[in-house]
């Protein structure tokens, strides 16, 4: 019998951000990949590790993203050097860029409760009007109203990621298993035994980071994880000469020259095909804010799906059940993927969760219900 | 010259210019079988490191045949059928945008 030191369910950029985690720090994990069957959110992303638009209300949040943020640079470098592969990540700061007048005041209104509840964490922002705007990013279209700015907010590629986390986990002695669907745990406190294909993988940790399947796997070792999928719509465009100095929450240009258009939400179910109406609808708005998008040519569209808790914030949490089995969830598996590796992966090892991550915990979803009961 | 064309293809011809060069070509062909038959074989260079390529799926997948087809950049050119007088020329790295 294969011996771990812990069972990860999920090679995405979640499940193999902690086995890399964990592997970094001299364990040996053992990642359980699906395969392409699964519904791959991390192979659609949009490559966003972004900050401003994270928290409002819950600053657990924003500190937690900001954390992940600070430190993906050093990351991203570990991983270079651990692998050769650059994950593309670039720190130039971002905009969320505003058509309208409206839509610029409402953002303001954010950014200053973003920094009235940023606490210790300094939240730091500025309101750029369209002249301040077309100073920093000339591309823009004579109709837009001004943007946010941030020095947090940045890119990276999330395929190049996630292949530098894969190659870094096995050159750390981690073990990776794809084409294996679990859907049985023999579990205990602290003693889990999984058996795929006639082979069973044992030990004293279970991490699952399997998005939308965490749902069900949840189920099995007494973890409420209410995760639904959120269609998100991305446009490709061909490769062009560098335009864009910095990501904006709609469209960033790739180091390969490549512009993405997304930041589309859909409740569509499990279907990841694209619409004509919300690619109409990105394209306009992208052409408002570039008008230079007009002339460049698209060349593919696709969907994906965003692993998306009742209230958008990320799943973290032990088992009381049965300790030891911890679940890692989000939509924001690049952003948080620094933040996975470098802390998450510790807490695991640790055996508990600490206090900033309490906002995070499931327990959340039982307060609702029981509210919720009560009416 | 790398491709050279079957004895039974059409005789039928048209002329194109190829990188500045006026040539004739089979009526009906693509540009990028134009461009094949009429250069040195690299019919682009890569967006990244400027490293010289040529068409390879000739089916509109593999977008390695991107050219310039009049003055218009990073047209797949193995889609493309040759018209009189068209002008197609290599493109060489990262079309321009013009903001």
């Amino acid at each position: 019998m294969p011996d771990f030191d812990a069972i990860i369910i999920g090679g995405g950029l979640v499940g193999t951000a902690v086995a890399y985690g964990l592997a970094r720090r001299g364990k040996r994990p053992v990642v359980l990949d699906e395969g392409d069957i699964a519904h791959r959110a991390s192979r659609g992303n949009f490559g966003l590790v972004w900050v401003q638009s994270k928290g409002f209300g819950v600053p657990e949040y924003q500190r937690w993203t900001r954390r992940s943020s600070e430190d993906w640079a050093a990351f991203s470098a570990e991983l270079q050097n651990e692998t050769g592969i650059h994950s593309g990540h670039q720190r130039p700061g971002g905009v969320t860029i505003c058509l309208t007048e409206d839509e610029f005041t409402r953002r303001q209104q954010r950014m200053a409760q973003l920094h009235r509840e940023a606490g210790a964490t300094k939240f730091e922002y500025e309101m750029l009007d369209h002249a301040a705007l077309k100073k920093l990013i000339p591309a823009i279209g004579p109709d837009v109203a001004g943007a946010s700015f941030t020095t947090y907010d940045g890119h990276a590629n999330p395929l190049y990621t996630l292949r530098a986390l894969h190659a870094a986990l096995l050159k750390h002695s981690g073990s990776y298993v794809p084409n294996v669907t679990v859907q049985r745990i023999d579990a205990a406190p602290h003693s889990f035994s999984i058996t795929v294909n006639g082979v069973t993988y044992a030990a004293p940790r279970l991490v699952l980071g399997a998005g939308l399947g965490n749902n069900a796997l949840g189920k099995l070792v007494g973890l409420n994880v209410p995760v639904h999928p959120s269609r998100g719509q991305i446009i490709v465009t061909e490769r062009v000469q560098p335009i864009l100095p910095m990501p904006t929450l709609m469209i960033r240009q790739t180091v390969e020259g490549t512009l993405m258009i997304g930041e589309s939400r859909e409740d569509a179910g499990f279907d990841d095909t694209t619409s004509p109406e919300i690619t109409h609808t990105l394209a306009d708005r992208a052409v408002k804010t570039f008008p230079f998008l007009r002339n460049t040519r698209i060349v593919r569209t696709w969907a994906a799906l965003r692993v998306m808790a009742p209230d958008g914030l990320p799943i973290y949490e032990q088992s009381r059940e049965f300790p030891g089995a911890f679940v890692c969830t989000c939509h924001s598996g690049v952003t948080l993927a620094a933040a996975h590796a470098l802390h998450y992966a510790g807490y695991v090892i640790d055996g508990a969760l600490p206090s900033e991550l309490a906002r995070f915990s499931s327990k959340r979803f039982d307060d609702v219900h029981a509210i919720a009961a009560h009416h | 010259m790398m491709f050279t064309r079957l004895p039974h293809t059409t005789e039928q011809t048209l002329s194109v210019s190829v990188n500045g060069v006026l040539v004739h070509v089979p009526r009906g062909c693509t540009a990028a079988a134009a461009m094949l038959l009429h250069s040195n074989g690299e019919t682009r260079t890569t967006a990244l490191s400027g490293e010289g390529r040529a068409p390879y799926c000739m089916m509109g997948v593999c977008f390695e045949c991107l050219m310039e087809i009049n003055d218009e950049p990073n047209q797949q050119g193995c889609l493309i059928t040759v018209t009189e007088g068209m002008r197609i020329n290599r493109q060489l790295g990262k079309r321009q945008v013009h903001q």
